[in-house]
């Protein structure tokens, strides 16, 4: 059976090895309030996104309000409350990645998996994002998938190396 | 550590470089990375054993050698050649060549594909020629997850110098004398900066170092961060110790995985050996750095939001004065600058201000690193005087625009700056000529355009870019970005009219004059520059509506 707080918040099993982690970060940041960011990093890449539950334990272990720990979530763009899929697309959408075609990269991916960016495929296997710029210029465009960076890809050939990539796991 | 050990390590990490004959490097840089550069030097060290050669000819990682779209680089040592698009099959026969035959092999040699004699010193090459570097001097010749080669070419042997025979005064007035600028885009004289900071009188200051690099199209700083995190290390020492703080801390953006890889190896490292901790030196300076990664927000390259956001708060500016020198992070003294501008100092300590000084023009002292990218044959990393030309940069370095298309303009400063035009070629590329061109020099990004490249478009693009980057705090940016967005879109669509056009150029003048901080007061340059430029563009857009 599952804790549900009076606020009907599912509280996080402390056995889980995650919340082990993010309790050790807490623990090495000395509970200070102004680690929050530091500490969300640590529960992003442990989680992929931060769900809501995490966010209360944060909260309360930081002494912080839950809306200070929301409202710092969402003004940043690396945070995410959504999961973002087992993989990950991102697209590169900076100036030179732009004036080299990220836009037709986006329009090959959205005709092949009808994803625009921020969605997740209904089976959760496949997310696509797009980035500002990943600093990866001499590379345009560039695309990340699954935290690795392909060169010059060509709008042609993204919707074959994205389905190669599903059916790899 | 005390100086004596100082200078022992730096000599026998300089013997132990001496006696290896050939150093080989290959280029483990993000892009070359992307190109697997990793399974080349892995490929590489297996035939440097198999063909017995491991006593003369040592190979290792390095960071960027400037061409990125030609990689993976590698690079032999002391010979200058630099081989291109290395695969693991390739690698063994340059070393076949280069060590076996004594001949280097011609088709695989930098610029084979593009150049009729490419030249096996690469430094002979006009896109090596042309450039004068400081900032990114070892980058390519060093392994930056190793601080012996750093040592080796006389890293922290400023800190030494400024440590055990300067006064912080006298570290100032050097800053001061080389007339540095900052290199994050605005050029506020560093010297005068450190000298504010070092003036307030507090028991807490702090060292920033901005690496939150936002602009699209901009890698100046991960390059330098991943190719020589050590230089940037010992600039923020120095500078710790000129105003009088005791702790720094390195911001740098959460996309930048290597960069924050590989400057926590060199804070480790560092730490081992005794040069950043409690007295260094044998002196009563302590100093101890902490990395604070960015979580994806333009706006933290704003100094007051980049220090709200390590305070853990929303990135959000707040007005200044007071400035952050008198009330910055926890309301201490803080001193900020660019990894670039640090990436200078060790330098201008052990050379003098003076002989920095004389690099540039008379009013931009220095060198300034590019990012070049876009519409154009190399893209990738320069490092140029202040005061060389456009025309130089994208012609003679860059080696023109592909495909037999025409130069248009070229974006400098990003979102925040303007576009360069082909009357305007030969502009001498500082900080005041490019103000009176209606761009910046910003952090450095370079993106060339083609004729075939829509200015309306691009506008749209960075308008839309600082609508998204907003903070949302004052109203001219969070309102006047959107406003101006839309009627660009409609004029793009070919639905707009005149009067859209003339809203436009009002509008910007508004959000310019009375946003809170620099990215709304700058949001508006890429549309106004290329109204200045391009006109007939908007016109015939709206003509055919």
């Amino acid at each position: 059976m599952k804790n549900v707080s009076s606020s009907g918040i599912v509280e996080l099993p402390k056995t889980d090895p995650r919340v082990k982690l993010i309790a050790a970060k807490i623990k090495k940041e000395n509970y200070k309030p102004d680690a929050l960011i530091e500490v969300l990093h640590t529960a992003q890449n442990a989680y992929g996104y931060l769900p809501i539950n995490v966010l209360h334990y944060i909260s309360k272990e930081l002494r912080l309000p839950p809306s200070r720990v929301f409202s710092t979530v969402t003004f940043y763009h690396f945070f995410s409350l959504k999961s973002k899929g087992d993989h990950t697309c991102l697209i590169c959408t900076g100036t030179a990645c732009y004036v080299k075609g990220a836009q037709q990269i986006l329009n090959e991916i959205e005709k092949e998996f009808t994803l625009k960016p921020g969605e997740v495929t209904p089976d959760n296997k496949l997310g696509l994002q797009v980035a500002r710029c990943i600093g990866a210029c001499g590379l345009a465009p560039a695309v990340v998938i699954d935290d690795e960076v392909q060169a010059k890809v060509k709008p042609e050939n993204i919707a074959s190396t994205l389905k190669a990539k599903l059916q790899s796991i | 550590m005390n100086r004596q050990e100082l200078v022992d390590l730096i000599a026998s990490a300089k013997e132990k470089r001496q006696k290896i004959k050939h150093k080989i490097f290959v280029c483990c840089g993000t892009s070359c990375m992307a190109s697997d550069s990793e399974a080349v030097l892995k490929a590489l060290k297996e035939v440097i054993i198999e063909k017995g050669l491991q006593n003369e000819v040592e190979a290792s990682l390095s960071g960027c050698m400037g061409l990125c779209n030609q990689g993976p680089l590698v690079k032999v040592n002391p010979d200058n050649t630099i081989y291109q698009k290395i695969t693991c099959e390739t690698i063994k026969d340059v070393v076949q060549g280069q060590f076996i035959n004594k001949e280097p092999l011609r088709e695989l040699l930098l610029f084979a594909d593009t150049r009729p004699e490419p030249f096996i010193n690469a430094e002979e090459d006009p896109f090596f020629k042309k450039q004068t570097k400081i900032i990114l001097k070892d980058c390519g010749n060093i392994n930056p997850e190793d601080i012996e080669d750093y040592l080796a070419v006389d890293g922290y042997k400023a800190l030494g110098k400024a440590l055990l025979q300067m006064s912080p005064e006298e570290v100032i007035s050097e800053v001061k004398h080389s007339r540095l600028r900052g290199r994050g885009g605005a050029g506020f004289p560093t010297g005068q900066k450190w000298e504010t900071v070092y003036k307030y009188v507090n028991d807490q200051k702090y060292v920033i170092c901005n690496g939150d690099e936002g602009d699209p199209g901009a890698f100046m700083n991960r390059s330098v961060l991943e190719g020589n995190p050590h230089c940037v290390l010992e600039g923020m020492l120095i500078a710790g110790y000129a105003i009088g703080a005791s702790k720094g801390y390195a911001y740098i953006r959460g996309e930048y995985r290597l960069a924050i890889k590989r400057f926590e190896t060199a804070i480790k490292h560092a730490k081992q050996k005794g040069l950043l901790g409690q007295n260094i030196l044998g002196t009563d300076f302590s100093f101890d750095i902490e990395i604070r990664i960015g979580a994806g927000a333009f706006v933290c390259g704003e100094e007051t939001a980049l220090i709200a956001s390590i305070e853990g708060k929303r990135g959000t500016p707040k007005p200044r004065p007071p400035f952050p020198a008198e009330s910055g992070l926890w309301g201490k003294p803080t001193l900020i600058n660019n990894v670039e501008t640090y990436a200078n100092i060790h330098q201008i300590i052990l050379n003098g201000g003076d002989w920095f000084s004389e690099i540039g023009t008379a009013k931009s002292a220095g060198t300034k690193v590019f990012a070049l990218a876009g519409k154009i044959q190399y893209s990738g990393l320069i490092e140029v005087p202040m005061g060389t030309s456009l025309r130089e940069i994208v012609f003679d370095i860059g080696g023109g625009i592909p495909n037999d298309r025409e130069y248009k303009a070229a974006q400098t400063g990003g979102p925040s700056g303007g576009c360069i035009p082909l009357q305007h070629l030969d502009v001498k590329l500082d900080y005041e000529s490019l103000a009176s061109l209606g761009s910046i020099m910003g952090s450095g990004g370079l993106i060339v355009m083609d004729d075939q490249t829509d200015m309306v478009d691009v506008a749209r693009f960075f308008m839309e870019f600082c609508m998204d980057e907003s903070c949302g705090k004052c109203v001219p940016c969070r309102v006047g970005t959107k406003m101006m967005h839309d009627l660009i879109q409609k004029i793009f669509e070919g639905k707009g009219t005149k009067k859209d056009l003339e809203r436009l150029e009002e509008l910007a003048v508004y959000v310019k004059e009375t946003s809170l901080c620099g990215l709304g007061a700058s949001a508006p340059n890429p549309l106004l520059s290329t109204i200045r430029y391009f006109r007939n563009e908007y016109e015939e857009k709206i003509q055919k509506a």
